[in-house]
This record gives structure tokens, sequence and C-alpha cells, in this order.
């Protein structure tokens, strides 16, 4: 076990924890409304947020399923999955950092995301980098998932969401998501190269592909060194995402 | 494929990733390639369904109407450090105002 921490820098992990939460939190009412205005149910909108619980990788389910509706199925899991990837590699870092073994790893697993991640990887001494974890994944839990059941409510109360601009909410939030990793000239690069595979794909095939055929300019930029300098938000890092909330 | 299948398979995949990174020998997943490839994938996936979601209609190929009025709000709440929720309500809002005044 590390040295325990003492009272003050406990409150400041966990104060750090619980506003990563709420600013997190914030979001969810907006994944909850444009999930309905998706076609999904409050049910499904629900379960997508206690099951699989990754931001970015739920409204991208939800994106891909309200332009291709339910046919767009198998596309919208291959995205969801290939945005979720980085979430293994998080694990692979928290794994070392917790000291998790047996059943205790299945939670573990469950809360790794960019913002436990972030917090803990942001903490100096071990046993704040485990509280940060566990603090920060267990008040973004609990805080995401009622703000989701609240915006799918309001979204399920507001009906047509062309009349309220929810097919324009959904690229918004998808840019505010992808603002945060633009810090490198590389993924700046990355992200213009990938939208346009994806427009120059999109008239010619169903919903769901083009982001998929995009997907490839990642592959091929893993290939090529980076020009950025590694470092603890260089590229090099798997790090280098997370620290988007943390940090705000 | 069903919207719950769609919804468990996605769930069930994303979890399976997730603790993949605790069972897996801890030199398995290192590499530079792969730590690469695993940061670039987010950006190069997120920036491909704005532009999709933003410049494309079912059936109707590229197109410019409200949505893009909407991202162009968008990304200047960001350049001004706008939270998460802000960039989305104007993005919105900006849309279904240029439709109520009959754009788009």
């Amino acid at each position: 076990m590390p040295a325990p921490l003492s009272d003050q820098r406990r409150n400041e992990v966990l104060r750090q924890c619980l506003s990563v939460g709420v600013a997190t939190g914030a979001y969810g009412i907006s994944f909850g409304a444009l999930s309905v205005a998706a076609g999904l149910s409050i049910w499904q909108t629900i379960a997508l947020s206690a099951l699989l619980f990754s931001g970015a990788s739920q409204f991208a389910v939800v994106g891909i399923v309200a332009a291709g509706g339910a046919g767009a199925g198998a596309a919208a899991v291959a995205t969801s999955s290939l945005l979720g990837a980085r979430n293994g590699i998080y694990g692979l870092q928290m794994s070392r950092l917790l000291g998790v073994r047996g059943l205790r790893r299945i939670p573990a697993a469950q809360l790794t995301i960019d913002e436990s991640t972030a917090v803990a990887i942001g903490q100096p001494e071990p046993a704040a980098q485990r509280l940060g974890f566990w603090g920060t994944g267990l008040a973004v839990y609990v805080l995401w998932n009622l703000t989701t059941l609240g915006g799918a409510v309001v979204g399920d109360a507001l009906g047509n969401p062309q009349k309220y601009g929810l097919d324009a909410a959904a690229p918004a939030a998808f840019c505010a998501l992808l603002w945060p990793r633009l810090r490198h000239g590389d993924a700046r690069a990355v992200a213009a190269i990938a939208a346009v595979i994806a427009l120059v794909v999109a008239p010619h095939a169903p919903a769901g592909i083009p982001v998929l055929v995009a997907a490839l300019a990642a592959v091929v930029a893993g290939f090529f060194p980076p020009r950025t300098p590694p470092g603890r938000d260089g590229l090099a890092g798997p790090g280098s995402p997370p620290d988007q909330e943390a940090t705000r | 494929m069903t919207l719950w299948t769609t919804v468990l398979m996605a769930s069930a995949f994303a979890f399976a990733l997730k603790l993949l990174g605790y069972v897996v020998p801890h030199h398995a997943l290192d590499g530079v390639v792969v730590s690469r490839v695993t940061a670039m994938l987010p950006v190069a996936l997120l920036s491909a369904l704005v532009a999709v979601q933003t410049f494309t209609a079912p059936g109707d190929g590229l197109t410019i109407d409200a949505r893009a009025a909407g991202l162009a709000v968008a990304v200047t709440a960001l350049l001004l450090r706008a939270p998460f929720l802000v960039v989305v309500i104007l993005a919105a809002v900006t849309a279904a105002t240029l439709r109520a005044l009959g754009w788009g």
C-alpha cells in the first residue's frame, strides 16, 4: 500500500474529482437529448451511459444511428469500438498505477475513461493517483448517468429535433470533443485529412462507412515519426488527450 | 441489427477494450506505433463525424445548410474557450433560428 495522504491533500484530490465530475455531467444532458432525438428510447439511452460509459463512443453511436437508422448498426458499433480503443491503452497505464487484481479489475475497467485517467496521472504521489482515479471515475459515472436521464426526458418532451437545431448540436458536440486533441500540428493534419476523406466517400457509401474509412488517416499517421517532441502530453504517450476536462 | 443489439454490442466491445488493458501482459500493447495510432484514432474519427454530420444529408450528397452555420458558431465559441454545454446550445440555437427565418 502507498503512504497515506494528509487530510489537506485528500481534500484537494477529492475537490478535483468532483469538479471534473460536474463538468462532464453537464454534457451528459446534451448526450441524453441527442440520443432520443436520434430515435433511441429513453431506456436505450440510459443503457448506453450505464454500460458503454465512454462519451465520444456514445455520441458516435447515436450520431450514426441518427443518420442511417437501425441499418447503420454495424457501422455504429465499429466506430464506437475504434473510438474506445484508447481506453484499452489507458487501462494498461492504470493497471500499473492502481495495482488492482481479481474481480476489482471489473469496476476499474468500467471506470477507465479520459477523465479518470487524466486526474490519476496528474497526481504526483501513488495514493493520490489511486484516489484520483476512483474518485473521478465514480463522480463522473454517477453524474453522467443522472444528467443523461435528465437530457433524455427533456429531449423526449421537446419532440421534432430539427425545429430545435438538435441536428446541428451533434456535430458541435463532436467538435467540442475533438478540440482539446488538436493542440499538436500532427493531430490537426490528421483531422483535416480525415474530414476530407469522409466527405469524398460520403456521397458513395451508406451511413457510417465514410467515418470508418477516414480512420485510415490515423493508422497511416501512426507509422510516421512524430513531428512534435514526446512528453507528458505529447502524442507519443497515449495519455495525451485526456487532460481536457481536468485542466479546464 | 435492432437498436437494442447495437446498444448492447457497442457496450460489450467497449468494456472488453477497457478490460484488455488490465489483463494483457504489460509489454503487449507497448510500442510507438500502437500508441500513436490509438492517440490519433479519436482525432480522425471525431473530425470525420463533424464533417459528415455537418455537410451531408441522407440521399442528398454534400450540402450546406443551417448546420454549417451552427458549426461556425460552435468553432467561434470554442476559440473563446466556452464550456461544452454552451458550445452545443449555441450551435443548436443558431440552426433553429435560421430555420425559423426560413433558411437552411
